[in-house]
């Protein structure tokens, strides 16, 4: 009971604080709204037994990714962009792609019936072994060469951004 | 239906967040607030990937979390360099001011 409580609480979270990223006027606003909707993913990341992704989540994503975009709201003077339109001429083509998407997750809800939501009984992970020693596992044995190209494309983001923000002399 | 949390509330959940963010995305003009939206969608992603791989105690899933996670980070930081490239030039940061190659 109190799993359901919290997931729809998390759900709630998440959900708001994303409709409220999209509506904000003024970025900055945004950007802390992203903040908290999140929080909720990393709520339900928590509820899903990934705790080292919860901890990458806050580490990475709101103390990294939203602090970089805080950064560059700062260095881009958006007080004058506040003051403008904000959303352009594309709700009817927006409404119908969200409609669409809808009405097909729907239909695969409905087609499913009530037996959908009793699918499968999570897992246990073996007595004795963290989330993070799992994770260790694989990432360092099966993944590894995908991880390796992953530090590479750090890599390249880090020097492209670079590049792409110098100033030209 | 609302009680035992199975993986479908959160594929459910996960569909309504890349919902908002396409909404975003299609519709906002400051390219700060799309990279965001962008965000959202990403983390709908993780959420999917998480949920499957809970219910199939199978840690790949946490894996490519990871990797998502670690895109987003380099996705942002390359295009955020490049909207402070466009800014210096521009002065703009409408993403439906910068049609020069629009015909």
């Amino acid at each position: 009971m109190w799993n359901a409580l919290f997931f729809y609480l998390f759900a709630l979270i998440a959900l708001g604080g994303g409709v409220l990223v999209i509506t904000r006027r003024n970025a900055v606003h945004s950007a802390l709204w992203l903040v908290v909707s999140l929080l909720g993913v990393a709520g339900e990341f928590l509820l899903l037994g990934a705790e080292f992704l919860f901890a990458v989540q806050i580490i990475l994503y709101i103390g990294g990714v939203v602090l970089l975009i805080l950064f560059v709201i700062m260095l881009v003077n958006l007080d004058q962009a506040a003051r403008m339109r904000q959303f352009n001429r594309q709700w009817a083509i927006a409404g119908l792609c969200a409609l669409v998407v809808g009405a097909e997750i729907a239909y695969f809800v409905w087609r499913g019936g009530p037996q959908a939501f009793q699918l499968a009984t999570p897992v246990s992970a073996g007595p004795g072994e963290g989330n993070v020693e799992q994770l260790a596992d694989v990432l360092f044995s099966r993944y590894l060469l995908p991880f390796e190209i992953a530090s590479l494309l750090l890599l390249v983001a880090v020097i492209g951004s670079v590049v792409m923000a110098k100033k030209r002399s | 239906m609302l009680e035992p949390i199975t993986p479908v509330h959160f594929l459910l959940l996960s569909a309504a967040l890349l919902l908002v963010g396409t909404i975003g995305v299609l519709t906002r003009r400051n390219i700060v607030v799309i990279l965001m939206s962008i965000e959202l969608i990403l983390n709908a992603v993780n959420l999917n990937l998480v949920a499957f791989s809970r219910y199939f105690g199978e840690p790949s899933g946490q894996v490519f979390a990871i990797f998502v996670i670690t895109m987003a980070a380099a996705e942002t930081a390359v295009a955020l360099g490049i909207l402070i490239a466009l800014f210096r030039n521009r002065q703009t940061v409408f993403a439906d001011e910068i049609d020069l190659l629009k015909w």
